[in-house]
């Protein structure tokens, strides 16, 4: 279909604000993905998968300037014993950076990607992000692709002995950045990746995950406090058999935030989960859109996503799970719940199904409300001031997403993080 | 049917579900044509069918003129591509528009003027046109009506009304119930008032075509504080052929009166798929309560997917006054394409929506179907209980909005949708969409059955069922009470559907 004008002038002005990098042996796939970019059109007021979310200040050619948040917590998962990888205002900063070695994982520079021939990753740059712009488009994660500036390539073959750590810090006030990561976990191995950091005025992301039979990958990520930042992140993951991919995001405030999760769970016996917990308070779209494809037998798919929202806070979350003929005995679970702490705040949920397999489970709710006045109620006969009751309420609410994290280090770094964040809107 | 005999059915999915989905869409019972002589409008659609519509219906002017406005808009719109239908290209100028038979040419004065060869079209159908029998559907029914049980009947065939049943006792009581090309003529100022009020001429596609050449239907005014003294009822027949049907219904409650409204439709057995796109508003003004009830039994084309009714319907009701209640039940079955969603505008405080549905879907048949449930005012509340069930090759969708506006403090909206699959071949998918915009709002959209009424749950526990019976027991039965929410006169359908389980659903 030939785009509107509308979107027609707008893709094009926005192209025309950009460089594509030195590209090399990625020059094919980057020129497709821009091709791509041309024919979808960038995402505009009026597309359906926008229709709670307005891509404008994500699309137009600059990137409005955020102020660099100066807060005085300690930086997340800082006594976790990790590989950094740093990233300022997403340029790969070697000096903040550990020595890219660790046993049983391989981890290359985009640049490597391009200008070594027959990289192993060379194949992967792209093509999840090819394959994910079906059914559904998603234009700024081609453009990612087209114009990614730098990234990591991240090739597990053993079980590492500890996290892996991408750190975006965001330094200038204007920073517009692109990091495009490619992964890779063969068979049978095992690894953690964690992100976190605000990265950059506005941020665009894009990782794509390949997850061979038996392997695993957990992944948690927090996205930085900085209040103006925007941030539009794809993750694309294809699951081989007996594989396990367990997600979890964070996201305490940024004035914009897209994160789409696109899996595709292709071999049989995969499991896969993603959770979110958000925390918004004043200006504050968040938006958590996720596309579940079953492929393959007995797989089991559940998404938990949880929002507190108030001043006037926005939380968006688009689900889908899609069951193909092929995926018999499919167990999907969905959950998209928020809490709305004062009235001006708005949750839009569309959470989908579409099944075409008859021996099959799946099941999703929605919720949306205030706290429960009857357990407030409770607490407070019970001497609990009402502000802590609240916060009680409220983590309790959030628990469920949280618990989601298998590793215990790791959730209750995040915890402390939630707890911090409700004290913090409590007193400040 | 060839289908269902081959079809592997899972373990867990009732098999005397699997039989009435079969019996359902085995035999169309209806799908016999009528001969007899039409007139046909040229085919095809311009500003001159447009203005022979009004002209045959004998319209005032501001009536022309309010179908040439709807005209014009349409020629703008395009056709939504939206639903997850998969149908050729409808051709609108390949349709005709308007078509009636030769003998109504002249108005009759009364049922007894009417042409033999309509009366015994309904009387076939089971609806005799006559006002000392009830509805023959009763007869076939176990439980035997109260003495004397009347339904008035609004019969459309093709694009005119052939009669209306019991007129002259329903105006006694104040109530007005005729077609409305007799309304326009008779009431236009109730018509002025009211039409596309709630469903504006350029709502959508479908509904704009309609406000351009709908051609009858029925209108139902009910007075302050009345209670219809009996049911009143709409029966569509598509007769000719290449013909669309464009009904348009009207029904204002007005303050603190009470009606049960019934529509039912058939059609014959053809090769060639029909346009059908109605339009029905429902005003509800204070204290009012309305419950619309539809069995839609359009032929669903055969079972290779060779024609069939493209119904593209769009209802709403806007419950104006303060507590005001609206409830749309439907049971689908028939149709090649649906395309509907019954909507509630709960705009009085205190005012409630309720949409039961039941949707099956076999062959090749497609049903993209729900409801929106918009709260405006204070204390609304809304229901929507939704269960789709698919087999052969047919996809059934539920589609449905759930919006708290910031105004609706304490609005409250409960949401159970259920989907069946039979075999493989078939597609079974959901797409709700929640918007809540004031934290003092309750919306809860669940597939499971973990949310089962308390009390309903309390009473079979008490009785010694252990509680996975009892949920069981409840969210089979749910199936059931949609049918029973069914006035008596689709006994007969609904009596062929309740054998239907939603055990074994998928989500």
């Amino acid at each position: 279909m030939a785009l509107d004008d509308r979107k027609l002038s707008a893709t094009e002005e926005r192209l025309a604000a950009m460089t594509m990098p030195e590209v090399g042996c990625t020059a094919d796939a980057r020129q497709a993905a821009l091709a791509r970019v041309r024919a979808m059109g960038l995402p505009g007021r009026r597309d359906e998968y926008w229709k709670y979310t307005r891509p404008d200040t994500l699309v137009q050619p600059k990137a409005l300037p955020a102020a660099v948040f100066d807060g005085d917590e300690t930086p997340l998962f800082d006594a976790i014993d990790r590989l950094k990888i740093v990233f300022v205002d997403g340029v790969y900063n070697a000096g903040l950076s550990d020595e890219l070695e660790l046993e049983g994982v391989q981890i290359d520079r985009l640049e490597d990607i391009c200008c070594q021939k027959n990289h192993w990753a060379e194949d992967l740059y792209g093509t999840l992000e090819t394959n994910g712009q079906s059914p559904v488009e998603r234009p700024l994660a081609a453009l990612n692709t087209a114009f990614a500036g730098d990234g990591v390539a991240i090739r597990v073959t053993g079980k590492p002995s500890k996290p892996i750590s991408l750190i975006y810090i965001h330094d200038a006030e204007d920073s517009d950045v692109f990091l495009h990561h490619v992964v890779r976990v063969e068979n049978g191995a095992e690894a953690t990746i964690l992100e976190n950091g605000p990265a950059a005025a506005r941020f665009n992301k894009c990782m794509e995950i390949d997850i061979a039979d038996r392997g695993a990958l957990h992944h948690v990520r927090a996205q930085g406090r900085d209040h103006e930042r925007r941030a539009a992140t794809h993750m694309f993951a294809r699951l081989g058999q007996e594989s396990v991919f367990k997600t979890f995001t964070l996201t305490a405030n940024g004035v914009m935030t897209r994160n789409e999760v696109v899996l595709e769970l292709t071999g049989d016996d995969a499991i896969a989960h993603v959770a979110g917990a958000a925390l918004g308070d004043g200006d504050f779209h968040h938006d958590d859109t996720v596309f579940i494809t079953h492929e393959g037998v007995n797989c089991e798919s559940r998404q938990v996503f949880k929002k507190v929202l108030c001043n006037g806070a926005t939380g968006v979350f688009q689900g889908k799970i899609l069951v193909k003929q092929s995926a018999q005995k499919t167990d999907g679970y969905q959950i998209s719940q928020s809490l709305l702490l004062d009235d001006d705040s708005q949750f839009y949920a569309k959470p989908e199904l579409e099944i075409y397999a008859d021996d099959v489970a799946c099941s999703h709710g929605s919720t949306s409300g205030a706290i429960d006045e009857d357990a407030l109620f409770y607490l407070r006969a019970r001497g609990v001031p009402h502000g802590t009751a609240t916060d009680l309420l409220t983590l309790a609410f959030l628990a469920e997403a949280v618990e989601e994290i298998e590793d215990e280090a790791l959730a209750d770094d995040i915890l402390t993080r939630l707890e911090g964040w409700l004290t913090r809107r409590r007193h400040g | 049917m060839a289908i269902l005999d081959q079809t592997d059915v899972k373990e867990g999915v009732d098999q005397e579900t699997v039989d009435a989905v079969r019996e359902v869409g085995e035999k169309y019972k209806y799908g016999w044509e009528t001969e007899i002589e039409m007139e046909y409008a040229p085919k095809g659609l311009t500003e001159d069918i447009v203005r022979l519509i009004s002209d045959k219906n004998e319209e005032p002017e501001w009536m022309t003129e309010w179908r040439l406005e709807a005209f014009a808009r349409w020629q703008q719109l395009k056709e939504p591509d939206w639903a997850m239908l998969d149908y050729p290209e409808v051709d609108f100028q390949d349709q005709y528009y308007y078509a009636r038979p030769k003998s109504m040419e002249k108005k009759p004065e009364s049922l007894d003027d009417v042409d033999p060869k309509l009366l015994a079209t309904y009387e076939k159908l089971g609806i005799p046109l006559k006002e000392q029998m009830i509805l023959a559907g009763v007869e076939g029914a176990d439980a035997t009506p109260a003495e004397g049980r009347k339904v008035a009947v609004d019969a459309v065939f093709d694009s005119v009304s052939v009669g209306t049943t019991f007129q002259k006792e329903l105006r006694q009581a104040g109530v007005i119930f005729c077609s409305i090309s007799e309304a326009i003529r008779e009431h236009p100022e109730l018509v002025k008032k009211y039409l596309g009020s709630v469903v504006p001429v350029s709502d959508n596609f479908y509904a704009t075509l309609n406000s351009a050449v709908f051609s009858d239907g029925s209108f139902v005014y009910i007075p302050p504080g009345v209670r219809c003294p009996m049911e009143l009822s709409t029966y569509f027949r598509i007769n000719a052929e290449n013909t669309g049907q464009f009904e348009r219904t009207l029904i204002i409650a007005d303050k603190g009166s009470y009606v049960s409204y019934l529509e039912g439709c058939t059609a014959p057995q053809r090769d060639v798929s029909q346009l059908h796109a109605a339009v029905v508003e429902i005003v509800l003004l204070e204290d009012a309560e309305v419950k619309y009830s539809t069995v839609q039994n359009w032929y669903p084309g055969d079972e290779n997917g060779k024609g069939g009714i493209y119904n593209f319907v769009t209802k709403r009701a806007d419950c104006r006054g303060d507590r005001s209640k609206v409830m749309w039940t439907q049971v689908e079955t028939g149709s090649a394409v649906t395309w509907k969603y019954p909507s509630c505008i709960l705009r009085g405080d205190d005012s409630q929506g309720e949409f039961y549905s039941i949707a099956i879907t076999n062959n090749h048949q497609q049903a993209d179907t729900g409801t929106k449930m918009i709260h405006l005012g204070k204390n609304t509340k809304s229901r929507i209980v939704s269960k789709g069930i698919s087999a052969g090759f047919a996809q059934n969708t539920y589609r449905g909005l759930v919006s708290m506006h910031p105004k609706a403090k304490n609005g409250r909206n409960y949401t159970q949708c259920d989907s069946l699959l039979i075999g493989d071949k078939c597609g079974a998918h959901t797409v709700p969409y929640i918007e809540v915009r004031n934290n003092s709002a309750r919306v809860e959209h669940e597939a499971t059955t973990s949310k089962v009424d308390d009390e309903q749950m309390f009473y079979c526990r008490q009785r010694g069922m252990d509680e996975e019976a009892a949920v069981a027991l409840i969210v089979n039965g749910f199936a059931k009470e949609v049918l029973q929410a069914l006035p008596m006169e689709f006994a007969m359908e609904a009596q062929q559907l309740v054998a239907i389980s939603l055990e074994g659903s998928v989500g």
